[in-house]
This record gives C-alpha cells, sequence and structure tokens, in this order.
C-alpha cells in the first residue's frame, strides 16, 4: 500500500502549486483525540482517490463559531479576517469541511466578510464522489448491520443537508433506521452554540442523555455522525449507558474507510 | 325604528374602529421601536413565503392533527367574512340578506349565495367542535406545551377566552339564521333559499310566538355583531393576534440559511483597522453591542414577538427546555412583547421621558436561560409563522459578554485560548499537523 500523505498548502504555494480542494480541518479535527480519528479517515480517503488537496495545517485558525455563538464578536471577527485573509491569499475557491460548524461559518459568515469560497460539507463531498462511481464502497463489516444516523443541528436545520449523510449510509447495505427524532425535528446533541465549553445549566438531565435514549430505543449496532461534537456528545451519552461496546459511533469518513479497508 | 337601529349600527362601528386602529397605531409604534434591520428578499421569495406559510399553513402540517383542527376555524373564519360583509351592508342601510335580495335573487348567483351561507353554516357547527376540542386538549388533556410555566394567568385565560369568543359568535350566527328561517316559515320574510343547518334550527323556533322568533333573530344579528367588535378590539392585546401578523411576519421572513447570524459591520470594521486595514473614521457614533433592552433588537424580532401565538411548538422542540433547563423559546418572545407593552404604557401615563430603570435582559429575560441555549435553530423550524426566537436571544447574548462582560468562566477560558492559539483549547498552532503522524501507522 502506498503511504498516505497530506500536503501543506504553503509547501504547495512555494513550489507554485494550487490544490482542488482544500481540506478545511477543524480545530477539534486537529486536537481533539477521537476527531482525529475521522481526521485521519478522510484524508485517506482522498488519498486513496488521487484527489489534488491541501490543509492549511498550522496557518489554520478556528473557524470562529463557537465564539459568535457565545456572544463574543471580537474574537470572531479576529478569527474569521485572519483566516480570510489566509484562504484569499493562497488564492483558494473549494473547501471541504469535517465540522458542521466550520462548513456553516465558512460558507454563510464568510461572504459578508469578504471570504468567497464552494464551501462542502464532507458528507456532501463524500456523497459525490459515491455518485460520480469515482469511490465506490462496499458494505464489509456493515452489510446488514443496523445503523441510525444521527443530525447535525449546523448540516440538517442551519444548511438543509439532510439527504447527503443518509445516502452515503445506503451506500454501505446495511439497515438505515431513523431515531424518533430526525431530519428537521432532530435533537440537537447538546454541544452547539459554545456549549460544548461549559457546563450545563441546571435542569434534569444532559441533553447528549436524552438524545442518547433516543438512540437507545432504536437499539443500533452503529451510530452515524457528521460533527466532531456530535460524536463526542454521543459517545459520552452511550458509555453513560454502559453500551460501547454493542453500540459504536462512527462519523460517515469512517464507515467509507473501514468498509472499503483502507 | 329601522333609523335608530341604522344610528346604533353606526355609532358601535365608528366607535369599535376607532380603538381599534388606535391599539394598532400604538403597536406599529411599538414596533418601530426597534433599531432597522434590512430584509435582504426579494419580492418573489416574500410572497412565496406569505402564500405558502401564512395563508397555506405549510409548516402547521408537521402536527396533523392539530393542523386539521386549526384549518377548521381558518377557513370558517374566511369564509364567514362574507356574511360578515352582509350583515354591515345591511347595518349601514337597514336592508335585510343585501346581498341576496339585493344582487343574487333569480339569477344565477343566487344558487351560489345558498351555496356560500351552508358553507359557513357547516363550518361554523365544525368549528363549534373544534373549538370544543381545543378546550378539551388545554383544559382537561393538559398537553405538555399549554401547561408550561409561562403560561400561568394572563396566557392561559387569554386562550380560553379567544375560544369561548369563538364558541358565542358561532351561537349566535344560528340564533341570526336560524330566527331568520323561522320568519321566513311563518310568512313573515321572503325565502331565501335552502340552508340545510339553520332550517333545522329555524323549524324548531317556528312554533315560537311570533314576538319571540323576532327576537331571536334580531339577538343574533346584533349579538353576532357586537362579538365581532368585541373581538376586533380584543385582538390587539392577545395572543390571538396572530390571525393578522402572520401575513406581514412571513412575507418579512429572512432569506438566508438558518445558521447563518447576522453580522455587526461595527466590530468588522473596528477589528479591519485593528489589523491594519481601513481606519475607523472619528467622530462616529459610540457603538453599543448586542441587545439589552427591546429598544436595541430590530423591527423584525419585535414583529416576531407580536405575531407569536404562544402555541408553544418552539418550546417543546428546544432541547434545553426538553432537559429542565430554564430556556422556553416561548417565554422569550412573550417577555418580548411584554416588554414592549411595559414601556408603551410607562409613556402613556408618565411622558415619553418615562423610564422604569428596567431592561429585558435581567428584568424579563435571565441569563440562565441564554446560556443553556445550543443555537440548534429547532425553535426557528418549528414556528408555524417563521419566527426566530433565537435572533433575540443571541442578541442577547452579544450584550451579555460584550457589554456586561458577563461570560461563564470556561468561556472566558476558551476566548483567551482562541485569540492566543487560535483554537478554543490549550494547544499550539504549531502542533495542528501532530495527527499526520499517525497516518501511515
Amino acid at each position: 500500500m502506498s503511504t498516505y500523505k497530506v500536503p501543506v498548502m504553503a509547501e504547495l504555494a512555494a513550489e507554485g502549486k494550487e490544490p482542488e480542494i482544500l481540506f478545511w480541518v477543524g480545530c477539534a479535527g486537529s486536537f481533539d483525540q477521537r476527531a482525529q480519528r475521522v481526521t485521519l479517515a478522510f484524508v485517506k480517503i482522498l488519498n486513496q482517490l488521487n484527489i489534488n488537496f491541501a490543509v492549511l495545517g498550522p496557518e489554520e485558525a478556528c473557524s470562529g463559531d463557537p465564539a459568535r455563538r457565545a456572544g463574543n464578536e471580537f474574537v470572531f471577527q479576529m478569527l474569521a479576517q485572519q483566516n480570510i485573509a489566509t484562504l484569499n491569499m493562497y488564492n483558494v475557491k473549494k473547501i471541504v469541511a469535517a465540522c458542521p460548524h466550520c462548513f456553516n461559518t465558512l460558507k454563510n459568515e464568510y461572504k459578508e466578510l469578504g471570504g468567497n469560497y464552494e464551501v462542502i460539507h464532507h458528507s456532501t463531498y463524500i456523497n459525490e464522489l459515491l455518485k460520480s462511481g469515482k469511490l465506490k464502497v462496499q458494505g464489509g463489516e456493515f452489510k446488514g448491520k443496523k445503523i441510525t444516523y444521527h443530525d447535525s443541528c449546523y448540516l440538517g436545520r442551519a444548511n438543509d443537508v439532510y439527504e447527503a449523510p443518509r445516502e452515503v449510509l445506503m451506500a454501505l447495505d446495511a439497515d438505515l433506521v431513523e431515531l424518533k427524532s430526525c431530519r428537521t425535528k432532530g435533537l440537537c446533541c447538546g454541544a452547539g452554540g459554545a456549549q460544548m465549553f461549559k457546563e450545563d445549566e441546571p435542569g434534569d438531565k444532559r441533553i447528549n442523555v436524552e438524545r442518547t435514549e433516543q438512540v437507545l430505543e432504536v437499539n443500533p449496532d452503529y451510530v452515524a455522525v457528521a460533527c466532531p461534537f456530535c460524536n463526542t456528545m454521543l459517545t459520552d451519552g452511550v458509555k453513560g449507558h454502559d453500551k460501547q461496546d454493542d453500540i459504536k459511533v462512527l462519523d460517515l469518513a469512517e464507515f467509507v474507510t473501514k468498509a472499503n479497508g483502507y | 325604528m329601522k333609523i335608530v337601529q341604522i344610528i346604533i349600527f353606526a355609532a358601535l362601528t365608528g366607535g369599535s374602529f376607532f380603538f381599534f386602529l388606535k391599539k394598532v397605531r400604538e403597536i406599529y409604534n411599538n414596533i418601530m421601536m426597534g433599531r432597522k434591520e434590512e430584509i435582504s428578499s426579494d419580492s418573489s421569495f416574500r410572497w412565496k413565503q406569505m402564500l405558502l406559510v401564512a395563508f397555506g399553513q405549510q409548516k402547521m402540517f408537521k402536527r396533523p392533527v392539530a393542523a386539521l383542527l386549526h384549518l377548521v376555524i381558518y377557513i370558517s373564519f374566511c369564509i364567514t367574512q362574507i356574511e360578515l360583509l352582509e350583515i354591515f351592508i345591511d347595518g349601514f342601510t337597514g336592508s335585510h340578506r343585501i346581498l341576496y335580495f339585493g344582487l343574487f335573487e333569480g339569477n344565477f348567483l343566487g344558487s351560489l349565495y345558498t351555496l356560500v351561507i351552508n358553507m359557513i353554516e357547516i363550518l361554523s357547527l365544525l368549528t363549534f367542535f373544534v373549538t370544543l376540542a381545543f378546550l378539551y386538549r388545554r383544559n382537561l388533556l393538559k398537553l405538555p406545551r399549554f401547561t408550561k410555566a409561562e403560561l400561568k394567568g394572563w396566557p392561559m385565560r387569554d386562550a380560553n377566552q379567544i375560544l369561548i369568543f369563538e364558541i358565542l359568535l358561532i351561537f349566535f350566527i344560528f340564533c341570526m339564521n336560524g330566527g331568520d328561517k323561522a320568519l321566513q316559515i311563518v310568512g313573515e320574510h321572503e325565502q331565501t333559499g335552502h340552508f340545510i343547518l339553520s332550517s333545522i334550527v329555524g323549524k324548531a323556533l317556528s312554533g315560537l310566538p311570533l314576538g319571540a322568533i323576532h327576537f331571536i333573530e334580531r339577538l343574533g344579528w346584533w349579538g353576532h355583531i357586537c362579538m365581532v367588535f368585541v373581538f376586533m378590539n380584543y385582538l390587539p392585546y392577545s395572543k390571538h393576534l396572530h390571525i393578522a401578523l402572520a401575513f406581514p411576519n412571513t412575507y418579512f421572513s429572512r432569506p438566508e440559511p438558518k445558521g447563518e447570524m447576522k453580522n455587526m459591520p461595527n466590530i468588522q470594521k473596528e477589528v479591519a483597522s485593528m489589523f491594519g486595514g481601513a481606519q475607523t473614521e472619528e467622530g462616529e457614533e459610540p457603538m453599543y453591542f448586542g441587545a439589552k433592552d427591546v429598544t436595541d433588537l430590530s423591527w423584525k424580532n419585535l414583529l416576531d414577538a407580536y405575531t407569536c401565538t404562544e402555541c408553544g411548538r418552539c418550546t417543546a422542540a428546544c432541547p434545553a427546555n426538553l432537559t429542565g433547563k430554564k430556556l422556553s423559546p416561548r417565554k422569550i418572545m412573550m417577555d418580548t412583547r411584554d416588554r414592549m407593552e411595559d414601556i408603551a404604557k410607562g409613556k402613556k401615563e408618565h411622558g415619553p421621558e418615562f423610564t422604569d430603570n428596567k431592561t429585558l435582559l435581567g428584568d424579563y429575560i435571565t441569563k440562565e436561560e441564554l446560556r443553556a441555549c445550543t443555537t440548534c435553530n429547532a425553535c426557528v423550524e418549528e414556528c408555524p409563522v417563521n419566527i426566530s426566537p433565537l435572533s433575540i436571544i443571541l442578541e442577547l447574548r452579544r450584550n451579555l459578554i460584550m457589554e456586561q462582560s458577563d461570560s461563564p468562566s470556561e468561556w472566558n477560558t476558551i476566548f483567551s485560548n482562541l485569540e492566543n492559539n487560535q483554537a478554543p483549547w490549550q494547544f499550539s498552532p504549531q502542533d495542528r499537523l501532530n495527527w499526520v503522524a499517525e497516518l501511515n501507522d
């Protein structure tokens, strides 16, 4: 097997090259141990298909999503303008993000600040690769297994991306079951709006526990997620119910790499 | 006798419209207390939203049972306006069933009239049962979204009063049409065609003394129009105002994806100049961030608040509320409206300089509520009339953080991490590619 490579934008630029897509790794994808595995999975897919991509590496900054939603517009503007300067300097045209929060901010909120890019989420990108026939996926270990998909708020309601992740899962020849609240009614994992980074307000239970209870109702073998924060929240929820041996929480990119043995 | 009735009718109409329009103007002024907000939609988008969401009730059908029940009342209300038009003309001219005798009798429109009145009567009867079903759902079945804390007191009473008004309106319609039919049966009034339901009532009433039938018919006619005036003047004080404001509110729907937050151009400029870009001009008006009171919110936020009919679909879908947190998106809307009304009332009583030293943020909405929001957009998605509680929540959050520096300590930590190392956690940007080491393991 060939060795996987991760081209860095600054190095490509030094060679006078421009990649076809920029893979926006995101802070979770860069630093969070669980999300790093998703990053690795997606990079393997890109490598396997010989896609001409690059990452920003040290030049990537947080998109600003948690700061803006917490209410700190100054910090958001600093990060956003810094990112836009970097992206424009490299003449970036197309960005694929594996985090719905980065995806939403880059796609919708950078425009007004002078950052105009085609931004898509990795679920949509993988689905496009499948549809065009470039990426083939066999069911592998997922064939006939019961998979449920948890809608990320920032993909679904925020940007109307409901079908692409499901289409990717359907390619696995698995038994795709829906949660009680799905699509437009999808229940949040509890992490959005910078909740990820602070304690909950007083209440009866945590939101990820509520969502995990819906997951347990359908008793799946796998929960598919498309967001690093949903991933953390549901992994915690499943562990809280001591079900981590029966129910695995995986990102869409990981389904593809595992099914294809990358 | 006829002239006395016409004078009373004209006086009632004039008085009702006077007080109604006065309150409408007050509400308009309250909404205009808000800041400017450009809604960047074109007119085809606007008309489409209004036709689909308000007129077509598209989003109601996510809950089919409630939608169907609501649809009956809605259609019934719309079509009854035809009979109301006739009542107005009759009232001002002293005529009797002018649309039939004056316009339609003897031509093909006569049977159209019969059809319309029959539809009104059948829908009215259906509405009667639907109203009972709504009273049952609210008071006996106690659906969770109707028993939340913010509905205690006036909001609950308001909801029930509206339903009772509807029952009275229907009662008077059948008094009026049944009485008229009875008078037709005994030969006092000319025939107006066959009305299935009021014929039954008429037959039952026709055995009464003539004076009693006349009394019932007049009681129905006057009772109905008086209830219409009461309803009209009650509306601007009630959650029921949605029957009017759903239309402008959906017309001015924001076209952006729900995930997109409103930009703050003043901070954008400030930060750009910090980075060595365009200098901010001197003498610009002082910056004020986010919203502390209703006057800091946009007019669209305030129109949202007056449009809210407190159905609670937002709160029922809110993950924070669902897990026992204090946040209720419906309460955000109700508090916003209450605050506007309180300011307007204070100014009316104590003059335009009046201030009660209260603000929406703090005295009506607590930071505990605001902090619980995950910005998941479930409330926005659910609202049948395109209200955004989230937009208000985010503006208030901006004020908490940027004007009051009131932030949970964990958020302060992420802010400083973001400023210093461009990630919410304390990792160096140089370590952003550490994961690559595992790639070829």
